[in-house]
């Protein structure tokens, strides 16, 4: 195809002579062939890099008012607020939009649950996702310190000493990351810098992989089946239809839905009760004075519930981990051959109701105080959590499933 | 590129020797960016001992020196607080501070040079939050230190409760008293 682009006349011809400008084009948009039966749940890959858009931009804009500095950060932001022109709407734009991305991406992943789009042979669309996942936590952790009040403050020492748990190196690898003996201006300037340069970086990467991953190998859809096996005279799936016009119109479809919501948040509940934005951050960090009771932002909670469900340090800090590290093996926990939950096995749906349960429950957890009674819960759903990809493994070899059509219904 | 008469060996070995020297020094140039995020002079000169005035300390009360960035308490136990000691050993994890971070003149039962001030790191072993000073003694609760992060508990002498997140006894640093009312933080001393 690309022998005919190279006769092309004008400016497009002449680019096309010098670099694979309409090559790129068809083979990502207007001949990229995604299966004609994406529903709802195929909203959010597109709306999860409008967000990345949006948070690079209002990141960008922030970055000029901002000051990564111990004594100058938690009145720069409050600068930002009250005196720079539209600096609140820029603001909260950004600390809505990194709320936004998790609930987006969360959302993203269960659509690869519950149609396994992770299995063969899009394991590595999986893991390069994963690690988006991973690096965008990184982003967002950095992200909380750089208001510099009592939760950024607080949050980042609890999360940094989560690395005094690995035996013999413990303390010298904190001592490392903070910079300090505590949390503290070196440490707030480092994290700026990974911030705004070094993780977004890798994000951007990241993400052009997992979309060059997808396009070689397709899109799943929610029957689960393999478009490209049923092709007419052409070579083009008979269930197929190009990305573009007929997804890039569906997607603006929901890009204008996901504004409308995320228009409300922005301007009538930007800190969301308590949740986007933590009513102790708005107090200035001091180092001598712990908050009465700390959270991480809500799209951390599952994880941080993990971690205080186990009353030893090293432990909990292990399972923290080891739940998000099950996630990346899914594609080889899964040993089904079937993929959509339309075929899958009445078991199977009743695990993945006991992961979003024990997942939901997890973060609600997580966000209040401790008691002996949540602990006891956080435990009850720890197990759950883990439970699902325990059981998924042994089920899924010999799965009882439903008769999965040809092609697309 | 290869024909009959190569010395595949010579090849092979001329490979692995830039190989070799590469990794080597992409690890030298690594090695001052991964030491530039150490702590800086700065911050180290911001660890010099600092002196405490505790003269004017009541029985029971704490006040809080700032030592490398952290909070360090100094409190001045009464007759009540240490009475305690010897009641909860029982009911903790490490009773004799073997598995604790003191100075040797503070690995006994009082953690401390003289068994009336207490001088202790306010930073949780669990997770660095700050445990607040608990001076009343209820039945539920014997006095000490609580964390409100994540639950952990601590007696009159920073020794950690058994059943709580955290795994060792708060730290004492160096410290030695200068005259009867000054401490210093920081410094073993000679006493």
């Amino acid at each position: 195809m690309s022998d005919n682009n190279n006769n092309g006349n004008g400016l497009i011809g002449w680019i096309d002579a010098r670099f694979p400008l309409t090559k790129m084009f068809e083979e990502h948009l207007s001949k990229y062939y995604a299966p004609k039966n994406f529903n709802f749940w195929y909203f959010f890959g597109s709306l999860a890099l409008l967000v990345l858009v949006l948070q690079i931009v209002t990141g960008i804009f922030l970055t000029m008012h901002y000051k990564p500095d111990g004594e100058m950060a938690f009145g720069s932001v409050e600068y930002i607020m009250r005196d720079v022109d539209w600096g609140w709407l820029i603001r909260y734009l950004h600390s809505t939009g990194s709320s936004a991305f998790f609930i987006v991406v969360y959302l993203h992943m269960f659509r690869a649950m519950i149609y396994g789009s992770y299995q063969k042979p899009r394991e590595l669309i999986w893991l390069f996702g994963m690690f988006i996942f991973l690096a965008l936590m990184a982003e967002a952790f950095m992200g909380y310190l750089l208001p510099w009040g009592q939760m950024s403050y607080w949050g980042a020492q609890v999360i940094i000493s989560l690395f005094g748990a690995v035996p013999l190196v413990g303390d010298e690898l904190t001592l490392w990351i903070r910079g300090d003996f505590v949390v503290s201006d070196a440490t707030l300037n480092r994290f700026f810098a990974l911030h705004v340069v070094a993780v977004p970086i890798v994000l951007l990467m990241l993400v052009v992989m997992h979309i060059i991953a997808l396009h070689e190998v397709g899109s799943n859809n929610p029957d689960g089946v393999e478009i490209k096996k049923n092709k007419d005279a052409n070579g083009i799936p008979l269930d197929g239809i190009p990305f573009h016009p007929y997804y890039s119109v569906k997607d603006l479809v929901g890009v204008v839905v996901f504004l409308i919501l995320f228009s409300v948040v922005v301007f009538f509940m930007p800190e969301m009760g308590g949740y986007f934005l933590e009513h102790a951050n708005f107090v200035p960090a001091n180092q001598f004075k712990t908050p009465e009771h700390i959270a991480p932002v809500w799209y951390f909670t599952p994880f941080y519930a993990i971690l205080r469900a186990i009353p030893d340090k090293l432990t909990g800090v292990i399972a923290m981990f080891a739940a998000i590290v099950v996630l990346f093996l899914l594609p080889w926990i899964d040993r089904g051959k079937v993929r959509s939950i339309r075929y899958r096995s009445t078991t199977f749906k009743w695990l993945l109701i006991m992961l979003v349960v024990s997942f939901v429950g997890l973060g609600y957890l997580g966000a209040l105080p401790v008691t002996p009674g949540r602990t006891l819960f956080s435990q009850i759903f720890s197990v759950g959590y883990f439970g699902f990809f325990l059981m998924l493994w042994f089920i899924s070899k010999n799965e009882v499933t439903k008769p999965v059509p040809e092609r697309v219904q | 590129m290869s024909s009959d008469d190569a010395d595949n060996n010579r090849r092979r070995f001329l490979t692995a020797a830039t190989v070799v020297v590469g990794a080597v020094g992409t690890v030298a140039v690594a090695v001052p960016f991964l030491r530039s995020w150490s702590p800086s002079a700065r911050a180290k000169t911001a660890g010099a001992p600092v002196q405490a005035d505790i003269s004017k300390l009541e029985p029971g009360q704490q006040i809080i020196i700032k030592w490398r960035g952290k909070p360090v308490w100094v409190v001045r136990r009464d007759e009540a607080a240490l009475a305690t000691l010897p009641q909860v050993a029982d009911q903790l994890r490490d009773p004799e501070s073997q598995e604790s971070d003191q100075p040797a003149y503070a690995t006994n039962e009082y953690r401390s040079r003289k068994p009336e001030y207490l001088i202790i790191e306010g930073i949780c072993t669990h997770l660095g939050c700050s445990p607040t000073y608990q001076r009343e003694i209820t039945a539920d609760f014997q006095g000490g230190f609580f964390c409100p992060c994540h639950g952990s508990k601590f007696d009159f002498a920073g020794r950690v409760y058994q059943g709580v997140p955290a795994p060792t006894n708060l730290p004492v640093p160096p410290h030695y008293f200068v005259s009867d009312g000054v401490v210093l933080i920081g410094e073993d001393g000679v006493a």
